[in-house]
């Protein structure tokens, strides 16, 4: 019994040290967020950690050495990975590899440029600022899914778009038509998205810092480089880094406005679906594991490298690692509060299924 | 609020003094970027309400107006009204099933100091930010291992992936923007905590509950890569995926006049909601930057 009782004691003084003013706060908040963190773990955790064991497996019918066909799951090591780095699945790997990272730095920073400067437009107007509001919610609230059959219509051979600019471009065949119509198709999506968050910074920057710079006599080009920029920073980079997290795994656009199997537009996540809907699980597996430590390296540079402050607001108890120390605590959360904070996942409306 | 007035009266002074051009070029960038959102949907609305026959006439009015792509649309056999049951119902269901449970999290994330709180925090922005791929080739593994492709719970289930630290995210910033004296006063009343929660909490903070629902049934509503993954199955499928799946009536041919239509079905009601409801949306994904 003594032993069988033992850790108990240990294990709340544990607890008790950590959250001296209200006894067993630690505990009830284990209690109040065990359903979420159950269903996070069910959801993700295991997902991931099962496609990691699932890429070091073969499954699926094939032929042993002695020429039998047999079934079934076998360990395989590291040879999905090596079977991706090398050969025709090599080239198709990097192709997809490739196509990933274009697509996302090309539509990041056309997203990026086009929302500063809408923001830019909204906060100098003041008619119709309404009315642009709910206007630029619109792309946001289609589906993702829907545009891509829009632009695929707009992009049709004797569509709008050829017949505007008067060309005869066939846009859904392989080459940089394609991929020049994803790029128009999701920056069309999701520049007025960052246009209103950068619009929501924006707007919590006082107006007395701008009197301050006119008065001392910069020019528009310095106020907005030196005042205006690092002001939007914080809000602008956790922008940038959900819009970068959310075209790495670009798969809807493509998939529907293009078409699967087509080299210039296939994204990593498109390759892995392929895989998986032949149910070859263990190549598919390893293709999703190395899409995810991809993710999960361009975030950490981002939050690490860049300091894009992810958790923000919700974080405000405890003062920032850069800043400002104990003593303007207060006053730092009070700043806080009204910065606006990103919310995960939403910058292309599509949730976790990718922009 | 203060803050946010007081900066467009300061410019608005200047532009009065500014030439002619200073003032009207803002209004002439907010009529751009009204086009550019607003033109590749008119397009498909027209593009809808076309006859089929002149479905490729590219004026900018239809000749003739014309509902025949939406009656199509919703002929038996195209599967679409199903599709839009079953769309919704995936979409409602999660949804609720992310209130319940993130309504607790957020709450306690929002309120209790405890010691992982950050740590717990950016775990769930993490799961938030994995490639949905990575999460459905598995899970499509193990559903097929327990028989559950081509079942509601099969799109429900992953769901909750992307939508659970959305609404925990956006709720904690409407409970933390919510007085703590709230449940002091509750509980010096002889409320317990939980009562304080239930009868004080949980009804003024309608407003921020119920932002974060149209904004995770939009996310849900919008999901393609998990209906598309679990399902092959024509009446379990969701709106998206039969939308993509429309075949022509002559062969290879896509019908894009009904695609659009059904586009339109799909969509409309997502905009009007986000038409009425605009200001609280644009808080709630902001969490809380424009009040």
């Amino acid at each position: 019994m003594v032993s069988a009782t033992a850790p108990v004691p240990t294990q709340e003084k544990g607890t008790k040290r950590h959250t001296s003013f209200n006894e067993g706060t630690g505990r009830l908040a284990a209690l109040l967020l065990s359903p979420t963190l159950i269903v996070l773990v069910l959801v993700v955790v295991y997902p991931i950690l099962s496609a990691l064991r699932e890429s070091l497996y073969t499954s699926g019918q094939r032929i042993d050495d002695s020429g039998f066909i047999i079934q079934g799951s076998e360990f395989v090591g590291l040879d999905n990975f090596s079977a991706i780095f090398s050969g025709e699945t090599g080239d198709r790997f990097w192709n997809a590899f490739y196509n990933t990272t274009f697509f996302t730095v090309t539509c990041v920073v056309l997203e990026t440029v086009l929302g500063v400067a809408m923001a830019l437009v909204m906060h100098k107007a003041f008619k119709g600022r309404a009315v642009v509001r709910a206007t630029i919610l619109v792309p946001w609230a289609i589906p993702t899914v829907v545009s891509a059959l829009l632009w695929k219509w707009i992009f049709q051979a004797d569509g709008i778009a050829n017949s505007v600019l008067g060309t005869q471009i066939l846009w859904s065949t392989e080459g940089w038509q394609s991929v020049l119509s994803v790029i128009i198709a999701d920056t069309w999506k999701t520049a007025p998205f960052i246009g209103l968050l950068v619009l929501a910074g924006l707007q919590t920057i006082p107006g007395e810092v701008y009197e301050a710079a006119k008065v001392d006599g910069a020019s528009v080009w310095q106020t907005f480089v030196r005042i205006t920029l690092p002001l939007v920073k914080p809000a602008l980079l956790v922008a940038v880094l959900f819009r970068i997290l959310d075209t790495l795994r670009l798969f809807d656009l493509p998939y529907v406005l293009v078409g699967p199997n087509k080299e210039s537009v296939e994204t990593l996540s498109i390759l892995a679906f392929l895989e998986a809907n032949q149910t070859r699980y263990g190549p598919a597996a390893a293709y999703a594991t190395l899409l995810f430590v991809y993710v999960a390296v361009v975030a950490y540079v981002f939050v690490r490298v860049l300091g894009a402050d992810v958790i923000g607001e919700a974080a405000q108890k405890k003062p920032k690692k850069n800043g400002n120390g104990k003593g303007r605590g207060r006053g730092q959360g009070e700043q806080d509060a009204s910065k606006p904070t990103l919310l995960p996942g939403l910058t292309a409306g599509g949730g976790g299924g990718g922009a | 609020m203060a803050v946010a007035e007081k900066a467009p009266k300061m410019i608005d002074v200047k532009a009065a003094e500014a030439p002619w051009w200073r003032r009207w070029l803002p209004l002439l960038g907010v009529a751009v970027i009204v086009i550019y959102c607003l033109a590749p949907f008119y397009w498909m609305v027209v593009s809808a309400l076309r006859r089929p026959t002149d479905q490729f006439d590219n004026s900018i009015i239809p000749k003739v107006w014309s509902i025949t792509n939406f009656t199509d649309v919703f002929k038996p056999g195209t599967g679409f009204g199903r599709a839009l049951l079953n769309s919704l119902f995936v979409a409602g269901t999660v949804t609720i099933l992310t209130l319940i449970v993130g309504m607790v999290a957020a709450y306690t994330l929002a309120r209790l100091e405890f010691r992982f709180k950050n740590f717990v925090l950016a775990i769930i922005i993490t799961t938030s930010m994995f490639p949905g791929i990575s999460l459905v080739i598995p899970l499509k593994k193990l559903f097929s291992d327990i028989e559950w492709i081509n079942t509601y719970q099969a799109m429900i289930v992953p769901s909750l992936s992307f939508a659970l630290p959305l609404a925990v995210w956006n709720l904690t910033a409407f409970f933390r923007q919510m007085p703590r004296e709230l449940e002091q006063a509750a509980m010096v009343d002889g409320c317990t905590p939980a009562q304080a929660f239930r009868k004080v909490i949980l009804p003024l903070a309608a407003p921020g509950v119920f932002t974060t629902a149209i904004i995770t049934f939009i996310a849900a509503w919008n999901e393609y890569l998990i209906a598309l993954s679990m399902v092959n199955k024509k009446s379990i499928q969701t709106a998206n995926v039969v939308i993509t799946g429309f075949t022509g009536t002559s062969g290879r041919d896509q019908p894009f006049g009904s695609q659009m239509a059904a586009g339109v079905v799909v969509t409309i009601p997502l905009v009007i909601a986000v038409l009425i409801f605009q200001r609280r949306i644009v808080a709630g994904l902001t969490a809380g930057g424009v009040k």
